[in-house]
Formats: structure tokens, sequence, C-alpha cells
């Protein structure tokens, strides 16, 4: 099972076609795509992390 | 039977009261400008654009934010993902100083001047401003001479006195919306105790940053008032936000402004503000898209952050310096701001 990013939702639940946008977009992940845990951001002028106390941390692609 | 008076055209009046003389419009006149049909629009972004050449000179200045502590805030700002009133999916985060000292790299390696420290909090603790005096202090001990701005929330006379021994040169203090709408938008502090701070800064020699966020349920009457409002406090900064409809906060439904609409407004508020930093800010992403940007800075914008926000993800760095050199407008040289 894997969870949408932005809204932390079951993927397989419902369209996220809203959610693939924001992401796209403006927003840096904010829940974990493997438990749904929220994550502790941070956005930096030219990137972000994003923590999950399970899974750990992922960065965007500078 | 005698003849209607004449009408005259709110623009006519712009270009001879603004472009000519240098005084920013009244509230009324404001309104007029924010009531044009969207054929008026390049008419308008044209003058404001002049407005600001006229007044400001050609140069962008450039800036770059960083949020150094995130969410968990107090106050109920019903825009803000970092209320810790709403159930936003923004968790507390706290930023180390390498984190800030590579934050002001980032930004001065794209040539920006500013570089903004944030804090989503009510006014700073004694931690707060003990962690932004040494980032100061490892920013420059890196050998960064960038421009050093902050945005640390309310202040007592005390605080704005140790920002100014630490060498912080500009202040952010936005007042958001009109004094008549900010009770719909904030209930834990008044718009009364974000303009005692912004006094303060003034007269402690600090630069003044103020502006808002249109698209918070303001009229077009109240975004008039605010325009004057912000042209009283004569700031020497206005960043102007577009609201970001942000999950779990009260206005995660509000539509995004339509394009039209904000690029009225943004040469409105040129017109308003004749003399001042217009900065295009957050929002204007999904509120634009990459045509609109330049219609903005074609339409009496002359600042820009780049990067990305507090929260939010901006384009890249590079991308908007592509578009000036594009539009060829020189970015703002440190040296001319020393």
């Amino acid at each position: 099972m894997t969870y949408c990013s932005f809204c932390g939702k079951e993927d397989a639940d419902g369209d996220h076609a809203f959610c693939r946008q924001r992401l796209s977009m403006i927003d840096p992940p904010r829940y974990c795509a493997e438990c749904a845990r929220r994550m502790v951001v941070q956005v930096t002028p030219d990137g972000w992390t994003a923590r999950c106390s399970r899974h750990g941390e992922t960065a965007s692609a500078r | 039977m005698t003849a209607a008076p004449e009408q005259i055209d709110v623009l006519d009046e712009a270009r001879e009261q603004v472009l000519e003389r240098g005084v920013g419009l009244s509230e009324e006149q404001v309104l007029k400008v924010l009531e044009l049909p969207d054929d008026r629009i390049p008419e308008l972004l044209a003058l404001a654009h002049e407005v600001r050449e006229r007044w400001c000179g050609p140069e962008v200045e450039v800036e770059g934010i960083v949020s150094l502590k995130t969410g968990g805030c107090p106050e109920d700002c019903h825009f803000c993902s970092q209320s810790g009133q709403f159930p936003s999916p923004v968790r507390s985060a706290w930023l180390d100083i390498p984190g800030l000292v590579r934050a002001a790299r980032q930004t001065r390696d794209t040539g920006a001047t500013e570089f903004c420290i944030v804090a989503a909090v009510r006014g700073p603790d004694k931690r707060l401003l003990s962690q932004v005096r040494d980032g100061i202090k490892a920013i420059r001990e890196d050998g960064n001479d960038i421009q050093i701005a902050c945005s640390l929330g309310m202040l007592t006379q005390e605080q704005v006195d140790e920002l100014v021994a630490m060498g912080v040169h500009r202040y952010n203090h936005n007042l958001e919306t009109a004094r008549s709408h900010f009770p719909e938008v904030v209930t834990t502090h008044s718009w009364e105790e974000r303009w005692d701070t912004l006094r303060m800064i003034r007269d402690a020699g600090m630069e003044v940053c103020c502006g808002g966020i249109i698209g918070m349920g303001e009229t077009l009457a109240q975004r008039a008032e605010f325009a004057v409002q912000l042209a009283e406090l004569e700031p020497d900064e206005v960043p102007l936000n577009f609201l970001i409809p942000n999950p779990g906060t009260p206005y995660e439904n509000y539509p995004v402004v339509e394009g039209a609409e904000a690029l009225r407004t943004v040469g409105a508020f040129r017109l308003a503000l004749p003399r001042t930093i217009l900065r295009f800010a957050g929002g204007r992403e999904l509120t634009f898209g990459d045509l609109g940007a330049k219609q903005g800075m074609l339409g009496g914008i002359n600042a820009i952050i780049v990067g990305n926000y507090l929260t939010n993800l901006g384009r890249p760095a590079q991308q908007d310096l592509d578009m000036l050199e594009e539009l060829s407008m020189p970015i703002k040289a440190l040296s001319q701001t020393l």
C-alpha cells in the first residue's frame, strides 16, 4: 500500500490529480509515501528535505 | 439643461499625478483602477511600468528567504499553514546554523542582495534571537556579505535594538490586509499591534518591509484601503503575495486569485506606491504561471523572491533569472545597496 505525499490518503483511494498538480508546482511532500506519517519538512531556497520518523529522510533533486 | 460633468479617466489622472509628480493614488482612485475592465489591463500595466522606471529605476532587487523555525505558531492567521491552531500537515522544524549558512550561500549564488530569515512565531524569545545572532555571525564568517533581513513577528523595543546591533538592515512584518478586514483573518492579535512594531522598526533606522496577501476574501474596496494604508506607512518594500489555499487552514477552499485580477492589483499597488520596492512574493506560481509573471514584471514589479518560499516551493531561481535577462532587466548589485 502506498500513500499520497500531499494529502496522506491511500493512493488507491480516490482521485489524486489535484494532489499531483500541487506536488508538481508548489508543494514538497508532507506525508510519507510508505506509511502516511506526517513528515518534518524543511524547505530551503533551492530544495527541501522531508523526514519520516520510521522511514528516514528524502530530499529534492537539486 | 446643463451638461453632465466630464468624467476624468483614472489612468489619465494617474499619468499626471503619479508618473509626472510621483504622488500615489488615493483610496478612491485605487478602487477605480481595481474596477477597470480586462481590456484596459495592458494600458494599466504599461503605465505602472513607466512609473516604476521613473521613480525606482530599472534594477530588480532579488531576494531569497528561508524558514528558521517552521510551524507550531500560536497565532491563528487563517491563511497560514504554520499555525498550531489548525490541522495543517506542516510539522514544527528548526533549521540549524550550518543549514542557515547553506541557505544564505544558495541565495547569494543567485546574485541576490537580500536574504530574509523568517520564523513562525508571535514574537521572538531569547532562544530564537540567540539563534538569529549566531546564524548571522556564521553567515559572515562564511564570507557572505549579503544583506540580511528578518521576519520574527511582533517585537519589543529591546528586541528591535538587538536586531539593529546584529546588523539586520530590513525587517519584514506584514499588515497582511486592510485594517477593516484584519479581524476576519487574525483574531489572536490586532492590526494595531503589527503597526506598532512597524513604527518601532522605522524609528530605529531599519528598513521597513511590509506587505500582505491578496485573495483572503477582502472586497476590492478593502484592497484599495490596504494599498493606501501601506502608502501611509511609507515602507521601503512591499511584498505582494497571492493566497495559496493550503490544506488544513480555514482558507483551504478559497479560490486562487485569477490572473487578470492579480495583474490589476499589481498595477494598482504600483500606482499607490510609486517609490516603493514592490516585490513579487508567494503565490505567483499558482496565480500567474510563467506568462503572467512576465506581465507582472512589466507592470510595476521591481523585486522578486527567487527559489523556494517558507513552506511552499517556487520556481527554480535560474528560471526567474533567465526571465529577467530576457526582459533586459538588470539585477540590483550588492554594491548599490551598501
